[in-house]
């Protein structure tokens, strides 16, 4: 449901013509709104004329065809701004795609000589040059996983994220996934518990995406911990679909964030003080994926209490 | 005279590995990972020559990007497999590119494993480029 705001602000063209940076002329719903008052204006003129000049209808004739005239050359002036806005927003992700595979390939070449470096198969490292490789990889890392983000959001706004359709069974997926993140639970207290409901059937989607959503979720459940807490995996069936949990007890998001906390970028107030690290999309990808998947993801969370994200996914 | 057999002995055992890959940076790191395990890289820097070597050296393996100057990666891996000296040599894929088409059709065309560069460590890579050579 919009509200009446957001209507009222719909109906104020000209601010949304300058919102997309465009001139009036330039703009679609200016020109439309254009069109119609020509429409509707010619349609009294042609009436109006029509029953004066009613005895000649070379003039009748002549009047409508040249309001025809008008109304094509407006119509194909919308068409071309029309045009203009959809080249800008596939220029836009292709920018951003060529951008991300263009960076990509230094990065992969910094990434793996910063390995070999650390392999010490080119010379011993002493243990303090060791902490400063550390630096670089884990910098390194996040530059990659950020332009791999930017490059799913630019999938996501344009041609669409593909998703694969393969069988498999979503507990598998948890299990490897939390045996892969004990390490960095330990590291920051957390513990990691993990119920699955028994007999639960095989789901069709994109493994290597929900797997992609999956970190997301026990990524920031981690992360958004103080000092030392607890996320709970939990899985189970209902109706047709498979429903699943990650509840922590982390710091939270606030009332005000919580709308905002599916757009891109977007990064809660409170987790900017306990963590800078972060790119703000992991949630916006996730729930496109999902979304695509055919499924919901949602939350409920308090503020210093913690956060349950879940997701379903329907069973074929 | 022992010693010199024994290196011409290990110089002929040694598998050798075509690596047609456009980066120099990544030849040369590569180059030493993969050398340092056994293994002797022919490094190929564009499509064109990569082709060339494939046909000559007779390589035991082959690791291809497939942006590359000359001849686009897939058609390089295209005219490897319908040439006869060429089509039962393994081909790894190693790129940038992880559309979903691009690895069906690598795959469909015959590639033994398809790896994209971010989201491998280089000693993963070096791990699945011994499977590859049952090593």
């Amino acid at each position: 449901m919009k509200s009446p705001k957001k209507i009222l602000s719909q109906l104020n063209i000209l601010a949304q013509c300058k919102k997309y940076n465009l001139s009036p002329w330039q703009c679609p719903q200016f020109l439309f709104l254009v069109m119609g008052a020509l429409i509707i204006s010619s349609t009294i003129i042609a009436y109006i004329i029509g029953t004066r000049f009613i005895e000649d209808p070379l003039a009748v004739a002549l009047v409508i065809v040249s309001l025809a005239e008008i109304l094509i050359t407006i119509t194909v002036v919308i068409t071309h701004s029309f045009e203009r806005l959809a080249e800008a927003s596939r220029m836009k992700s292709e920018f951003i795609s060529i951008v991300s595979h263009q960076l990509r390939s230094p990065l992969s070449n910094l990434k793996w000589t910063i390995e070999l470096l650390m392999s010490g198969k080119l010379g011993k490292i002493e243990e303090k040059q060791t902490e400063y490789f550390k630096i670089l990889k884990e910098n390194s890392n996040r530059m990659q996983i950020l332009i791999s983000d930017l490059l799913t959001v630019s999938k996501i706004e344009s041609a669409g994220l593909p998703l694969r359709q393969e069988e498999f069974y979503l507990q598998d997926l948890i299990t490897e996934l939390i045996a892969r993140y004990k390490s960095f639970a330990r590291a920051s207290n957390v513990e990691i518990t993990f119920n699955s409901q028994k007999d639960l059937p095989k789901i069709t989607s994109d493994p290597s995406q929900i797997t992609l959503v999956l970190e997301n979720l026990l990524d920031n459940s981690i992360r958004y911990i103080k000092d030392r807490g607890r996320v709970e995996v939990q899985i189970s069936k209902k109706n047709k679909t498979i429903h699943l949990s990650v509840k922590d007890n982390g710091v939270g998001i606030s009332k005000r964030d919580q709308k905002y906390i599916f757009q891109k970028f977007f990064r809660g107030e409170n987790i900017m003080r306990y963590q800078t690290q972060g790119s703000g999309l992991g949630l916006y990808i996730s729930r496109a994926i999902i979304k695509k998947a055919g499924g919901k993801l949602s939350f409920e969370s308090e503020e210093n209490k913690g956060s349950t994200f879940w997701f379903t996914l329907p069973i074929k | 005279m022992v010693h010199l057999a024994n290196q011409i002995d290990r110089q002929l055992i040694m598998k050798t590995i075509l690596f047609i890959e456009d980066e120099s940076a990544l030849q040369k790191t590569f180059g030493e990972v993969l050398g340092q395990e056994g293994y002797k890289i022919i490094p190929a820097l564009d499509g064109e020559t990569g082709l060339k070597l494939a046909k000559t050296k007779n390589p035991d393996l082959i690791l291809l990007d497939l942006i590359l100057p000359k001849i686009h990666g897939f058609d390089v891996l295209k005219k490897l497999k319908e040439t006869e000296e060429t089509k039962n040599i393994p081909v790894i894929i190693l790129t940038n590119l992880e559309e979903v088409g691009d690895i069906n059709k690598a795959l469909e065309m015959g590639v033994t494993t398809y790896l994209v560069k971010a989201q491998y460590s280089l000693e993963e890579v070096v791990e699945k480029v011994k499977s590859a050579l049952n090593d």
